[in-house]
């Protein structure tokens, strides 16, 4: 009885052995979840679009591999991030999850993919513990770590001297990340440091308690349409001409339609901007503009650059998609032409890459208010976490 | 010092008046057709967006609000016919959900027909700037301009209510529906006659927001909750009792946002206070409403004969 049980389960692992790689060649299963409804649905939106765009440029074959992406709108919730993750693994059997915009959403969903054994690639959200302790070998990040983009700031302000900045940001962790990040680089005065509600829209009292410290610049991080409220404000306030207002994730190519002249003026840091000199960003920017009629934004360039990665990845493994530490190990290489240039991964699977100031500036030919680069602050750059990250190489 | 309590007020005026806006809509249907609205906020939205697009279509700001203002009343009116009349007689939760529902279908609608991303609005040349006060303060044109036509909307409307045919009937149906009906008032008229109006100043409330705020799908809800707090406080169906609580609730708020931190670090410790002070000042409204729900659960100005 028991030997022929053995017998049985034998032939049965051999035949679905012999039958697992022919099906598997067939077909490349990507999952991908971003928030598709509601506000904040015009980011997964650009992402959406540029997922598309990319399997344009890929003739719809990523890694020479028939493809199938499924979209996931997570609803900009953790729980049903983690749900739609789940249905995709099991429901789908999807090869890679990608995506994601919010840190709270990669917190969950990411366990839930790496624990199953597949890769996820990260195309926005790049929270501290995924970076350091709780890195993972098929948790590979292909945008940034959320402190990197603020300490490129805190660096550019503290090299240009800035002294008394008043600094603000929503009161969650991201908020507190940020500024925690600004800080590591900026040494200079800090005049006061102001935590508003998250989703706030009325700025006025904030602005009239800025205003009456008298702070030589201002430094924010207000995301997405609490952005669009705060430059609002700030500009009808009359600060704009009076103080310089500095920013991460505020002003982008999602919010300078809204806002337009009243972000003029306005200086971000960020590792890609569309005017950036590379020839796949110049086909990028171009055929997303032809195609959408629309500015693309940095949410948009990562999920082509995840694409991207997942199609070196399946090209260098000659699509044996079983094989996740051969996977992984390629895509470790970043062996792509991605939108940004050049750039290599560190040991905890996040980007070493360089960081650039960018502007708010009126467009001579069209008018448009557009981000331009005025300079590179930081070259190949670390985030803070990596040596907390244990995970061999 | 004086000068920067003075421009706080101001502010807290100024979010006071546009949250009485809503209020005043909101707590007219609850109070006269005994509805619970949540879909008063997507009215808003609509005003907004409404607004934008009538100033993109005519170039002008003025036309731009004759349009919004025209439009939400007889998008209030339909939402009232088609969607809610047979709601009048279910519970509450119902209606809670129903128009849970029309809140969905307003964001989708707004995002097939403006997409999802925020849409620009400017100001026009004559509301930018800003007036100097005393003492070294300055206030922005259109915020004053707010305050302006808010404390008159606010006149206007207690003196429609208290000194019109129109209101009186609007009191006698808050206090005893079944009464007025009987005595021969078209009362399903009166019904969306009120529902359009509370819209109307939904959407007067929307297109005074649009170029301070972001239009975008979806931003009605945010300041809803705001807007259930002023009713609750200032009483269900009272309109004099929705004016004194977007007041409290937007000087309690303001005030509480400018001034907490620093008076706490006063008493406690810096760092205790730079935690404390902003998680505090954004419950202060719901602590506010609590203790006014432990004191008076009617409210502090409840509706007569309710």
């Amino acid at each position: 009885m028991r030997i022929a049980f053995r017998a049985l389960f034998f032939a049965l692992a051999a035949a679905s052995l012999a039958a697992g790689p022919a099906v598997a060649q067939q077909k490349l299963k990507i999952g991908f979840i971003t928030t598709l409804s509601g506000p904040q649905g015009v980011i997964g939106e650009h992402m959406k679009n540029s997922v598309e765009l990319a399997l344009d440029h890929l003739n719809r074959k990523v890694g020479g591999l028939e493809t199938e992406v499924i979209y996931g709108d997570d609803q900009f919730k953790p729980d049903v991030g983690k749900q739609v993750a789940d249905e995709m693994l099991k429901r789908h059997q999807v090869d890679f999850v990608a995506g994601i915009i919010w840190s709270n959403v990669m917190m969950a969903v990411s366990p839930t993919v790496t624990g199953a054994g597949k890769i996820m690639v990260g195309t926005n959200a790049g929270p501290s513990p995924l970076a350091g302790a709780q890195c993972n070998p098929l948790h590979i990040n292909v945008s940034w770590q959320n402190d990197q983009t603020p300490e490129a700031m805190g660096k550019y302000m503290q090299d240009s001297g800035v002294n008394d900045v008043y600094i603000m940001a929503p009161n969650y962790q991201a908020g507190k990340d940020m500024l925690t990040g600004f800080k590591r680089y900026y040494k200079g005065r800090i005049v006061d440091e102001v935590y508003t509600k998250l989703g706030q829209a009325d700025y006025q009292a904030e602005i009239s308690q800025l205003r009456a410290r008298n702070p030589k610049a201002v430094f924010v991080f207000y995301p997405g349409g609490m952005g669009i409220q705060f430059l609002r404000q700030y500009d009808q306030a009359g600060l704009r001409g009076q103080i310089p207002l500095y920013s991460v994730y505020t002003v982008d190519e999602i919010t300078l339609p809204a806002v337009k002249a009243a972000a003029a003026g306005q200086w971000e840091t960020r590792y890609w901007s569309p005017d950036l000199n590379t020839p796949a960003n110049h086909r990028y920017v171009a055929d997303y503009r032809r195609k959408y009629d629309k500015w693309p934004v940095f949410y948009g360039a990562q999920s082509y650059d995840g694409i991207m990665l997942i199609d070196s990845a399946v090209r260098a493994t000659k699509g044996n998609l079983k094989d996740t530490k051969a996977l992984v190990l390629a895509m470790r290489k970043a062996d792509f032409q991605s939108l940004r240039g050049k750039f290599a991964f560190n040991t905890n699977n996040h980007p070493i890459q360089n960081f650039y100031l960018l502007r708010a500036v009126e467009d001579k030919a069209s008018g448009e208010v557009v981000m331009k680069i005025q300079k590179t602050v930081f070259e190949a750059h670390k985030d803070a976490y990596y040596s907390e990250c244990k995970m061999p190489w | 010092m004086t000068a920067l309590v003075l421009e706080q007020a101001l502010n807290g005026l100024q979010f006071g008046v546009m949250l009485f806006l809503l209020a005043a809509g909101l707590t007219l249907v609850f109070g006269i057709m005994n509805l619970v609205n949540l879909a008063h906020g997507s009215l808003y939205m609509v005003g907004a967006y409404l607004w934008v697009a009538g100033m993109q279509w005519t170039g002008s700001y003025l036309l731009g609000v004759l349009i919004a203002l025209a439009g939400t009343l007889v998008v209030g009116m339909v939402v009232e016919v088609v969607a809610l009349r047979t709601l009048y007689e279910r519970d509450h939760l119902d209606q809670v959900l129903a128009t849970f529902g029309l809140i969905l279908f307003f964001n989708e609608l707004i995002a097939i027909l403006w997409g999802r991303s925020a849409l620009y609005a400017a100001l026009p040349g004559w509301l930018r700037g800003h007036i100097d006060l005393f003492g070294g303060a300055v206030y922005p044109v259109y915020r004053a301009a707010v305050i302006a036509v808010g404390l008159a909307v606010a006149g206007a409307l207690w003196y429609v209510v208290a000194r019109t045919r129109l209101g009186m009937l609007i009191r006698a149906g808050a206090s005893n529906r079944t009464m007025v009906a009987a005595l021969g008032v078209n009362i399903r008229l009166l019904y969306t006659i009120v529902f359009g109006f509370g819209a109307a100043l939904a959407g007067l409330a929307g297109l005074m927001a649009g170029p301070i705020y972001a239009v975008q799908p979806g931003m009605g809800e945010l300041i809803l909750i705001q807007v259930f707090v002023v009713i609750v406080i200032g009483g269900i169906g009272s309109i004099r009792g929705a004016f004194l609580g977007a007041l409290i609730v937007g000087m309690v708020d303001t005030m509480g946002r400018a001034f907490l931190k620093p008076m706490l670090g006063t008493v406690v410790s810096p760092t205790v206070a730079d935690a404390a002070g902003p998680a505090i000042a954004s419950m202060l409204i719901y602590l506010l409403m609590a203790v006014v729900l432990a004191v008076r659960p009617e409210g502090l100005l409840p509706a007569r004969g309710s």
